[in-house]
């Protein structure tokens, strides 16, 4: 595996300012938390949705894009487990551009998200797989760079798309 | 108790150029009694129009957003009410139409039916106008005022089924449905 550096959430962040997302919906996510979300609570230029639960922000997220209004979900991977159900109605069926960034709950640094000993993060991109939902894994810096295409897409092609943050992220 | 089809009978005479976000028997029933483009159905999973409709809320902010919610339904996502009155979105009306049972499921009811107030939970959950009502008359006279109050307003209706209403999720699910929702959003700009 190649890495230069470690991955920042900072470049998350000014990654998804790029691709245009005005707004986040987000449940603290111990992945995201510090790296991410603290950051997006201090942008003036992101308006940050706080969610009770995941499924609202799918709503949200598809809502938003009918507004010609880009953003991103923010939560955990027991979150979208959660929240199978709206992904599957609105983002899927309904093709909807629901893009969410996904921290995987205590991953192992450097190792697949399918040989994991965590069995709620060795089935995610499974799960994801069996729905049609495109994802990336994003955990190296030079991951950072799939960010902006994969919103694109999603916009484009009116259709799902799974960040999965690899690594802790920790405040820079 | 009021019919249902009475209660939305009585908005639609009210209702003018609002999103209304309806989900499962009362937007069938409203997409007859008040056709419009400006209608939205795709809630894609249930318990989510309070969720969808917030999301139109916040992104069309000079827009007034009507939810057409049921209280099975809500149950499912009470949290949306914390969420929405964090948010306080002032275009955003919340209708509950409380039948206390899950009618597009064989009937069987709610848990709580008929004790739990969901004009109370909207309230302590940060809604700062909650009404309820249980008389067509009550509901006639105040509903043109409360469609213009700042929201996030809360309106309970204590309902039963009124007239049978053709059941058609095809209609309600379809593409078409939803790609005319877009453009009419479209040609607001």
């Amino acid at each position: 595996m190649v890495s230069t550096g470690t991955l920042q959430g900072s470049a998350i962040v000014e990654a998804i300012k790029l691709s245009g997302i005005e707004f986040v919906l987000a449940l603290p996510d111990i992945t995201t938390s510090q790296g991410v979300l603290l950051p997006i609570t201090q942008d003036p230029s992101l308006r940050l949705i706080r969610i009770a639960k995941e499924d609202e922000g799918v709503s949200i997220c598809a809502a938003l894009s009918l507004c010609d209004k880009r953003s991103v979900l923010l939560m955990q991977n027991t979150g979208l487990l959660d929240s199978i159900n709206s992904v599957r109605g609105t983002a899927v069926e309904f093709k909807m551009p629901v893009c969410m960034i996904v921290g995987l709950l205590s991953k192992e640094p450097g190792v697949a998200p399918m040989e994991s000993d965590r069995y709620g993060v060795r089935i995610t991109e499974p799960i994801l797989d069996a729905m049609g939902v495109e994802h990336h894994l994003i955990e190296q810096p030079q991951d950072v760079a799939k960010i902006g295409p994969a919103i694109d897409k999603a916009y484009d092609t009116s259709s799902p798309v799974v960040l999965l943050i690899g690594r802790r992220l920790d405040q820079e | 108790m009021m019919k249902r089809d009475d209660c939305l009978k009585v908005l639609a005479q009210y209702h003018t150029d609002q999103i209304v976000v309806a989900a499962y028997q009362a937007a069938q029933e409203w997409l007859v009694i008040k056709p419009n483009e400006l209608n939205y159905t795709a809630i894609g999973a249930m318990g989510q129009a309070s969720s969808h409709a917030l999301g139109f809320a916040v992104g069309l902010p000079n827009k007034r957003v009507l939810v057409l919610d049921g209280d099975g339904s809500l149950l499912m996502n009470l949290g949306s009410l914390v969420t929405i009155a964090n948010e306080a979105p002032k275009n955003f009306i919340h209708f509950l139409c409380e039948n206390g049972s899950y009618e597009a499921n064989g009937g069987h009811p709610i848990p709580g039916a008929g004790v739990v107030s969901f004009a109370d939970i909207a309230k302590a959950a940060g809604y700062p106008r909650c009404y309820e009502f249980s008389d067509l008359e009550v509901f006639e006279s105040e509903i043109g005022r409360i469609l213009l109050e700042e929201g996030p307003v809360f309106v309970d209706l204590k309902v039963e089924r009124g007239e049978r209403y053709p059941v058609d999720y095809e209609n309600l699910h379809s593409a078409e449905r939803r790609r005319a929702f877009k453009a009419a959003l479209d040609a607001l700009k």
